[in-house]
């Protein structure tokens, strides 16, 4: 029981049960879908870029404990940030679940995803945590590609 | 045919030595988290008995040469170690003819030469190919592309709330375009058996040939081709305690003598020249390079084993496990299960309320209890049952009450967990 506290701690779960920033946004510059065949969870992003920042930022799907309580607690984290720092820290928590041993993010780097490192020790939940990053990842491209035009 | 739960219940008299039994396959006595391995994942792969692991290995230690052209010793061994297992799955499966047995990588394939040879030949543009909701996508897939190919339809017919095939909509969807039906035999999402004597009369009934996909079936009770009346069925060998990458394609020789080569190579040409090539006779001419020898013979091996269990008395012992299991899992708050047919193999589909199924099997892993979850090939059955994934128990003849205790204790921590 210990271990799987690890993987699921409170702060994972009561994300799971009351997911934060969880639905549509009328006013989103750019949208994304991420889905994980293994599992068939589906997120779709919603994003509300003002310039460089990420003025909001809401999701919307189906999925497991870790992958929706990563969607919630990646909302909270992205919001009011630029854009650069928030692909920066998805770097961050990519190397936090998936990076080598040695080079693990601190804190002031993660900040409250710190309590998914648990998931480094589940290889095949990897994708769960880190499938609404990489949709975020294509909001983000998707919004640059608009703001181009 | 040796199916229906009737006859399970009146083999019952002739019990397993599940204990000794379970004695023949190593891997059912390792550990995995510290805890002993609780394999309930047969459904996607059963585990292999030490006689099929030996097959194997003797192959390679003793009789390694290629087969069908060598003069020398092995070869000859070789060969007949391969052809002589041809012979049993003939037997296996009632099969009149031993050329009527294809080696295959394992059912996908042998679903995708039917589609590839006979489809081709047999489907155009308005023509029709009729599946099932409860397809597994290899099952799918090769008439979708077919279709696409050849401007046809695929057709589906509908289940109903426990997953029982509608056979009157399976009738109806039967038309003057419909030029192949293929079903499968058990549902590998669901568990369902289907009614395949009747699907196979109603088609023929109208000159339409059947494959029945029988890999989730011949695990689990015998499987008499002719009886069935069957025109293709398909199934691997690694679900029916044999090597990967080896499966087989049964067809009725007339069917397959006119069927055209899907692969050209060596073994299934009689002669070539530049000008002209001349295709070899059944299997043969379906089988395109070197086969899959030590899979073969590993499968020959697996059918011995399976048959000097028993699949009578295998078929009585899994509905056993599926009734302590089914009442088990109904127990516990908050489980649905998802296949709840009448006519089932040893499946237990089902999702736990407020918790998605892939927590539920890494728990379930932690306690050693090795689980499928997912859509398990089948997105279509989730979408009928609008679920996006299921946890999935399916057993094996080695399994035991003890290990269903152990999911249903596993699925309590989960509760915990989640609480």
């Amino acid at each position: 029981m210990s271990d799987l506290r690890e993987l699921y701690q409170t702060t994972i779960l009561d994300h799971y049960k009351k997911p934060r920033n969880f639905g549509p946004l009328e006013a989103a510059t750019a949208h994304a879908e991420g889905y994980n065949p293994l599992c068939g969870d589906r997120v779709t992003i919603h994003v509300l870029l003002d310039g460089e920042i990420v003025r909001d930022v809401r999701f919307e799907g189906s999925g497991c404990a870790i992958s929706t309580a990563s969607a919630s607690m990646m909302t909270e984290a992205v919001k009011g940030k630029s854009r650069a720092d928030a692909e920066r820290l998805f770097q961050s928590f990519h190397q936090l679940i998936a990076g080598p041993p040695g080079a693990l993010p601190g804190p002031e780097e993660v900040g409250k995803l710190a309590v998914f490192s648990g998931v480094r020790d589940y290889p095949t939940r990897i994708k769960c945590a880190t499938l609404v990053w990489h949709a975020l990842h294509s909001a983000l491209g998707e919004a640059k590609s608009v703001s181009t035009e | 045919m040796s199916c229906g739960a009737g006859e399970a219940r009146s083999a019952a008299t002739a019990p397993l030595d599940v204990k000794r039994l379970r004695e023949d396959f190593p891997i059912l006595h390792r550990m995995v988290r510290g805890r002993p391995l609780v394999y309930l994942d047969n459904a996607a792969t059963t585990q292999k008995p030490r006689l099929v692991i030996d097959a194997v290995s003797r192959y390679y230690a003793e009789e390694n040469a290629n087969i069908h052209r060598g003069v020398h010793l092995l070869s000859e061994l070789a060969t007949a170690a391969y052809e002589g297992a041809r012979e049993k799955v003939r037997a296996f499966l009632n099969a009149a003819e031993t050329r009527e047995i294809v080696f295959v990588r394992g059912t996908t394939e042998a679903i995708n030469l039917v589609a590839s040879s006979y489809g081709r030949g047999h489907l155009g543009a308005g023509d029709e190919v009729l599946v099932t909701v409860m397809e597994h996508h290899s099952n799918i897939v090769p008439w979708q592309m077919l279709c696409e190919e050849k401007g046809a339809r695929l057709r589906v017919a509908p289940i109903d709330d426990r997953g029982v095939l509608d056979l009157d909509a399976f009738e109806k969807l039967l038309g003057p375009r419909t030029r192949l039906v293929a079903v499968c035999h058990v549902s590998n999402a669901l568990g369902t058996l289907n009614p395949v004597l009747e699907i196979t009369a109603l088609a023929h009934a109208r000159g339409i040939p059947v494959l029945l996909d029988g890999a989730q079936a011949v695990a689990h009770q015998s499987v008499d081709v002719r009886a069935l009346g069957c025109d293709f069925y398909a199934f691997s060998g690694h679900k029916l305690f044999g090597p990967t990458g080896i499966g087989v394609l049964y067809g009725r020789a007339e069917l397959l003598e006119a069927m055209p080569p899907w692969q050209g190579g060596g073994d299934m040409i009689a002669s070539v020249s530049f000008e002209k090539t001349t295709f070899n006779v059944l299997p043969y001419k379906f089988e395109a390079g070197t086969p899959h020898i030590a899979g073969v013979i590993g499968l020959g091996a697996a059918l011995d084993y399976v048959q000097a269990v028993g699949l009578g008395p295998i078929a009585a012992w899994e509905q056993a496990l599926l009734a302590h299991g089914t009442a088990l899992l109904e127990s516990v708050p908050g489980v649905r299960l998802i296949g709840t047919a009448p006519q089932k193999a040893s499946v237990l589909s089902f999702v736990l309320e407020g918790v998605h199924a892939h927590d539920v099997g890494t728990i379930l892993d932690q306690e050693g209890v090795a689980i499928r979850t997912g859509h398990h090939c089948a997105q279509p059955v989730m979408d009928r049952f609008g679920v996006p994934a299921t946890a999935r128990a399916s057993l094996a003849f080695y399994n035991t009450f003890e290990e269903l205790d152990a999911l249903a204790s596993g699925l309590r921590k989960v509760i915990e967990v989640f609480a």
